[in-house]
């Protein structure tokens, strides 16, 4: 809120930077930002950071501020589309969206697609509304408390983004256990970032790569879904889908009383944005968070809007927040960002703390376009909500090929290997084959996600503290968040026995949830 | 599955049955005098022109996307297409594996194929030796140097170390292990150069390897690390700012850009490590390098085409915001200096046993 | 999960395949052990080597394995259920090897053709549609993936001979 003079200025600013936008070039290059954006969101594997890389060139020959405008609409777009084939084939079409599928996709096989897809882009809407609005007013203030993180701090982060997410459902814990350990495993392939030796590589130029998070999503969860489905009897469930243009309106009545959640999605992704954690861990601790303190949790994974809306508030204001210490530090947030951040580089821009001082046309020019860009985004991907819904009423002999041919084109791009293609194929039989056996999907993601990233700046950390534990305790910042993340792994165990006290108070006529 | 990677290429722009018209190899070397009869009918100075792609060129990046080499790469491919300098679409492809192997063993593969052009960095030298995958640059054509990326020494500005000697008396008095040393990757150029400082002034750092250059600033910054030799590029916004000290550039000389960039002081006034004391020389190579078994018509086109994209405003302006070594080389030259580039390599990871056995 | 209908015969029960997927995992988990070994799996001066984590996820993986493999040995219950049935392994075949082909295909003939061969044969093979329902869908997808990563992104896919004779 404008309240102190800072702010004002910022307003003012901002206001100006919206000048730089009523060029009608820049409005057209927003616009078919957008829609590029949304068309390499759906088509996996073009994930954002590739996307926005391939398309770099194109922007060269245009102002820095048309430039970038363009540009972050781009990732405005690959953020939006990122949910439409999750809600739809269950195929997340950018990693932030893996969360999105848990029950996005099951909506849409009760025949509410329409309803998934408007929840998740209209929450997709609110997360990055709120990022922006912290950028405008708190961009550096917040740029200093990036700083704090070293590695002990950010592996704080990851251990808490895991233990908020990893619960006990109903499967067997050795289940939940095996599958996780694989998920590491996997993600232990190939180059050890921090000695330099190759792991598990036996000698394989193919396995010199590692296992890419997404070319197992796509397997496990976009092909692992069409054999389920087949052995079902050749149908999508989503066929009795009612398709009209009040979809939109209907949802967003029922929207608000999701208030909480969206708050609480903002609040998490605006912090793994900033310090920075990325978008998929983001959109999974939401999830986790959502599920654990929600009314209905037994109801999530069955098709519970509160487990879209959580997961598309957090990934979209970190998709946009992360945008921030990119802006002021020079640390990319993503590796989107990171991309974003040569392209600056290329049009002479210097990010760094200095360039709201020295380029202040451009950096308001960028803010005012999140602004107009996200709304632009919204207006267009709610206008395809209901062409993309009417998708699943295609006969599913015709769309499985086609699904199959998109997600083997999707794998291929991730590393240009076509070796790729054939491990999707096999991490769909994986899938079918663990669905079946209830072995659960999510932890394995999860582990193949931040299994990396946790393990490097863990031992990071090490290597500053010459092997001395104590890091994560040594200042208030790492040890508050160690113990937060310690006491949600054990949350289910004080819940229940709060539970168990709370009942015997009134007389047992409480039952423990049973999860 | 080398039969995939053959066949894949190429396409044409809309504009194809016109692009022969651009002006391309005007000033070829020798030895290519025997042009094809169209070239000979419709390019000016048709008695030079010889071999141009006949479809899309892939431009290798051993390395991830928005890292220094891709970001050269994705501005080399900006400036190509608009200035018109290739009547074929350049197509950008990351094959960052195994810490670039992938990459460079695709092109060692490709023999023949004057369709591929890759960009190196130091992992050209540090990835076979380190991971033991066999290649060297022996195993393709090398094209051209476009630049040598240069390398500083940082310190957080709070620090009070001024001076290179200052700073290596400070970490022996801290004792070995206490000065942390942040850097992008392990085993590669920043950890490197660290190794060289210790044996050359008799110090031990603990190196700590992160993902990027603006995470090692960064880091710098918030004082989680005691120093850096991030590229200028890299950490130039912050000292800008104030918030990090260069104390000396790993070049053979100064930095020739003299103009002010941070706190009235320009890169040129940056000293050099040796003449501080500090017995340290290190630059990274940004070359190019095509497939085995190409011709010499082939290699030429390409000297050429860098040759033009270098004397672009666009690829100037890059060089000074970067604060490049502009130096370029070719032919023998160019053979020269990877040999000595890779003795020096091979002499810095034995003695610091980075080498795999 | 419900699984269809009394008058089809399993192709295999739950148990057997509860089985073969726990002694799978614990091949993985040994498979991973033996290269953390190899690489280091101790504890150095400065924190754990390239194989302490890897090691002990291969520890836990096969202690969970076993685990789950020990349940399913002794106890029997999981014989009645069938993990597939003949007609759900048959419709599962018949997506599962056709990709297969399909991505075999793509290492000869390149995405594009592939993917005109396979969408065509799944619509008459599965969905029984005349031929001129096959070829717009057939021809389209792939033409439309073409023009998008070929020409407006300048994405490279696999491509075969038929590209190459076309100049690509």
């Amino acid at each position: 809120m404008p309240e102190r003079e800072g702010n004002l200025e910022a307003l003012g600013s901002l206001i100006q930077g919206f000048g730089v936008l009523a060029d009608p070039m820049n409005i057209a290059y927003m616009f078919i930002g957008i829609t590029l954006g949304v068309l390499i969101g759906v088509l996996p594997g073009l994930g954002g950071a590739n996307g926005v890389a391939i398309l770099l060139p194109l922007t060269f020959s245009m102002s820095p501020t048309s430039a970038i405008i363009m540009l972050s609409c781009i990732y405005w777009g690959a953020l939006f589309g990122g949910a439409i084939t999750s809600v739809l084939f269950n195929i997340p079409g950018e990693p932030w969206s893996v969360a999105t599928t848990f029950d996005g996709h099951p909506m849409a096989q009760k025949g509410h697609a329409g309803e998934a897809l408007t929840a998740a882009f209209t929450s997709s809407f609110f997360g990055a509304f709120v990022a922006v609005l912290l950028i405008t007013f708190l961009a550096p203030v917040i740029a200093g408390f990036a700083l704090r993180f070293g590695p002990a701090e950010f592996f704080a982060v990851q251990l808490l983004t895991f233990c908020s997410f990893v619960g006990m459902g109903s499967e067997s814990p050795f289940k939940v256990l095996c599958a996780m350990m694989l998920g590491f495993a996997l993600a232990a392939v190939g180059l050890d970032s921090v000695t330099g030796e190759l792991r598990m590589t036996f000698g394989s130029v193919e396995l010199l790569r590692g296992f890419d998070f997404l070319i197992a999503v796509i397997g496990l969860f976009g092909i692992g879904e069409i054999l389920l489905t087949m052995e079902e009897g050749l149908a999508f469930k989503g066929k009795s889908a009612k398709i009209n243009a009040k979809v939109v309106w209907e949802t967003w009545k029922s929207l608000p009383r999701y208030w909480m959640t969206a708050i609480r999605g903002s609040i998490v992704g605006c912090w793994m944005g900033i310090t920075p954690g990325g978008a998929t861990p983001a959109s999974f601790m939401s999830y986790g968070l959502a599920k654990r303190f929600s009314k209905n949790r037994q109801n999530f994974g069955n098709g519970e809007m509160e487990g879209v809306v959580a997961p598309e508030t957090a990934a979209h204001a970190a998709g946009t927040s992360a945008l921030l210490p990119m802006l002021t530090l020079g640390i990319p947030g993503s590796p989107t960002a990171a991309v974003l951040l040569g392209g600056l580089l290329i049009w002479g821009l210097q990010p760094g703390p200095l360039l709201f001082v020295e380029q202040k046309e451009f950096v308001w020019g960028l803010i005012a376009s999140m602004y107009l860009g996200n709304i632009a985004g919204l207006i267009v991907v709610l206008t395809t909500v209901p062409v993309f819904a009417s998708i699943l009423r295609i006969p599913f002999s015709i769309i499985a090929p086609v699904i199959v041919v998109i997600c083997a084109v999707g794998a291929y791009t991730v590393h240009n290997a076509f070796l790729d293609i054939v491990m999707m194929l096999v991490f769909g039989v994986v899938g079918y084959v663990f669905k079946k056996l209830s072995y659960p999907l999510a932890p394995l993601v999860l582990a193949l996600v931040l299994g990396d990233m946790a393990e490097s700046s863990f031992r990071q950390a090490m290597l500053v503290s010459q092997g001395d534990l104590a890091i994560f305790w040594s200042n208030p910042l790492v040890g508050s968040i160690v113990t937060l993340a310690l006491v949600m792994l054990f949350w289910p165990v004080f819940s229940a026995l709060l539970r168990k006290r709370q009942s015997r108070q009134d007389g047992g006529t409480q039952v423990i949830p049973v999860k | 599955m080398k039969d995939v990677q053959r066949p894949r290429c190429a396409r044409k722009t809309p504009f194809d049955s016109f692009a022969f018209k651009k002006p391309y190899g005007r000033s070829l070397a020798s030895g290519t005098a025997l042009a094809g009869a169209l070239g000979l009918l419709l390019i000016p100075n048709a008695a030079q022109a010889a071999w141009e792609p006949t479809k899309s060129v892939e431009f290798v990046v051993p390395a991830g996307t928005g890292g220094g080499a891709d970001q050269m790469a994705r501005m080399i491919q900006g400036i190509i297409q608009k200035n018109n300098l290739m009547g074929q679409p350049i197509v950008v492809i990351n094959k960052s594996g195994g810490a670039g192997a992938e990459g460079f063993l695709d092109v060692k593969s490709s023999n023949r194929n004057p369709h591929k052009i890759i960009i190196t960095l130091s992992n050209l030298f540090t990835t076979p030796l380190a991971t033991g995958v066999p290649f060297s640059w022996k195993d393709m054509t090398p094209v051209a140097m476009l630049a040598l990326d240069n390398f500083v020494l940082w310190v957080n500005s709070e620090a009070p170390q001024k001076s290179p000697k200052e700073f290596v008396e400070a970490a022996k008095e801290g004792g070995a292990n206490r000065f942390k040393m942040g850097g992008t990757g392990s085993k590669q150029e920043d950890q490197i150069i660290t190794a060289a400082i210790e044996q050359s002034a008799g110090v031990t750092f603990t190196y700590v390897p992160y993902k990027g250059g603006g995470d090692v600033a960064a880091q710098l910054v918030g004082n989680h690390i005691n120093a850096s030799v991030n590229n200028p590029i890299e950490a130039v916004s912050q000292w800008r700012a104030g918030a990090l000290r260069p104390l000396c550039v790993f070049d053979k000389e100064r930095i020739p850009l003299k103009e002010p960039v941070a706190d009235g002081k320009s890169w040129n006034s940056i000293p050099t490590c040796k003449e501080s004391g500090l017995d340290v020389e290190y630059t990274m190579l940004r070359g190019i390098f095509m497939g085995p078994g190409v011709t010499p018509d082939q290699v030429a086109y390409y000297v050429d085409l860098f040759k033009k994209v270098r004397e672009t405003e666009e690829w100037k302006d890059f060089m000074a915001k970067g604060a490049f070594n502009v130096s370029f080389k070719t032919g023998d030259d160019f053979k020269t200096w990877l040999t000595a580039a890779e003795t020096q390599h091979k002499t810095l990871m034995d003695k610091a046993g980075f080498t795999k056995q | 999960m419900e699984h269809g209908t009394q008058n089809s015969d399993p192709v295999v029960s739950n148990r057997t395949m509860e089985i073969v997927v726990a002694g799978l995992f614990a091949l993985v988990a040994l498979v991973v052990m033996a290269d953390s070994i190899r690489v280091g799996n101790g504890w150095g001066s400065d924190g754990p080597k390239a194989g302490y984590f890897p090691f002990y996820v291969g520890l836990i993986m096969l202690v969970s394995s076993l685990a789950t493999l020990a349940v399913n040995i002794w106890r029997h219950s999981g014989e009645r259920t069938a993990f597939v049935e003949k007609h759900q392994l048959a419709l599962v075949l018949k997506v599962l090897v056709p990709s297969a082909v399909f991505v075999i295909l793509t290492a000869f003939l390149g995405i594009y053709l592939s993917a005109v061969l396979f969408i065509a044969f799944f619509m008459h093979w599965v969905g029984k549609y005349p031929l001129k329902t096959i070829l717009p869908v057939a021809i389209l997808v792939p033409a439309g993936l073409f023009v998008m990563f070929e020409i407006w992104f300048l994405v490279p896919l696999p491509k075969g001979p038929v590209e190459t004779m076309f100049g690509f």
